[in-house]
């Protein structure tokens, strides 16, 4: 299995409890991780370049023989008016979610066909169907995350590799502690479930599109809280 | 990589997507023709085919390419286009590759 964005998180937490239920885990970030387990390789890279990305997974496939699981949750955001957003915030958002996205899946798929078979799950988030104001180009860029996942399901399904996207609610980690607690209370409320999301609410949802029994499911995206 | 070699890698891969798709049979020269009209192996055909020689030439000769890299997408003639082509293609790109190591 391979996870994207582990130094801290919800990457983090997902590699550690998948580690820990046995599966063997490669994961990414930028820089080192500050954290180790047993089961788990970590690997520093920009999911963004090519060339670093295609060496990662080719170390993985020669130390591992396949990879069956993709969980793309690697993402940079970046909050606000867009009137007030820089270009260079603008294209790293674009080149990490959603070309980093691409990379990460062409390469893994690669491997996956070998075998006829892979689980790939994209995360993005539920603010591009809430339309959050301050967060243009962040859910735009996860908004193209979502459409690439569908086409990709159809691109892929001949090998036995289903692809789906995965969108969480406000979660307390470090992407959204600079937000103004009433910007997120303001999420919160306007959700059928009226908390914020949980890691293992992310597990959750990861556990059922990467299971083998759900070989039909594909192209979907699953959005926590009741936002459709 | 010598030519030979990496003919030897693309004739043995369409050999195998033909069987895939079990349209094996009938000599497969320089001149078989892999994206046209003509083509021996439909469009998804060729996406494995191409996935297919990365991998055998990384696995076999421990050398990473990317067959469908820019300035090949980009070229006017598909680099692809039949097996002669995608022959010198394969070594223009392990040799390009070596290069940017």
């Amino acid at each position: 299995m391979l996870i994207t964005g582990t130094r801290k998180g919800i990457g983090r937490y997902l590699a550690e409890n998948y580690a820990r239920r046995g599966f063997i885990v490669e994961g990414c970030s930028r820089g080192e991780a500050d954290w180790e387990a047993p089961n788990y390789t970590h690997h520093c890279v920009d999911v963004s370049n090519e060339r670093q990305v295609k060496s990662m997974i080719s170390d993985v496939a020669k130390r591992n023989g396949r990879i069956d699981v993709v969980l793309n949750n690697a993402a940079v955001a970046s909050m606000n008016h867009v009137l007030l957003t820089p270009a260079k915030a603008s294209n790293r958002m674009l080149e990490v979610n959603v070309t980093g996205t691409m990379l990460v899946c062409r390469d893994a798929a690669k491997v996956m066909m070998r075998r006829r078979y892979g689980r790939i799950v994209n995360f993005t988030t539920i603010v591009a169907p809430i339309a959050l104001a301050g967060e243009a180009v962040y859910a735009a860029s996860k908004s193209a995350v979502v459409t690439f996942t569908r086409i990709l399901a159809y691109e892929l399904a001949q090998w036995g590799i289903t692809c789906n996207s995965f969108g969480a609610t406000p979660i307390m980690t470090d992407m959204i502690r600079g937000v103004p607690q009433d910007k997120i209370d303001a999420v919160v409320n306007g959700l059928a479930i009226k908390r914020l999301g949980t890691p293992e609410d992310c597990c959750n949802v990861c556990d059922f599109f990467i299971n083998p029994a759900s070989d039909n499911i594909t192209g979907q995206v699953i959005y926590l809280g009741g936002v459709t | 990589m010598e030519r030979e070699m990496a003919l030897k890698i693309v004739v043995s891969c369409v050999r195998d997507a033909l069987e895939q798709t079990g349209t094996s049979g009938g000599e497969i020269t320089e001149e078989t023709v892999i994206v046209g009209p003509d083509a021996v192996i439909d469009s998804i055909g060729v996406v494995s085919l191409i996935v297919d020689i990365e991998q055998r030439v990384e696995m076999d000769h421990g050398v990473s390419i990317t067959l469908a890299s820019e300035r090949a997408m980009s070229q006017r003639s598909s680099p692809f286009r039949n097996v002669g082509v995608l022959t010198d293609h394969v070594c223009t790109t392990i040799e390009e590759e070596g290069k940017a190591a």
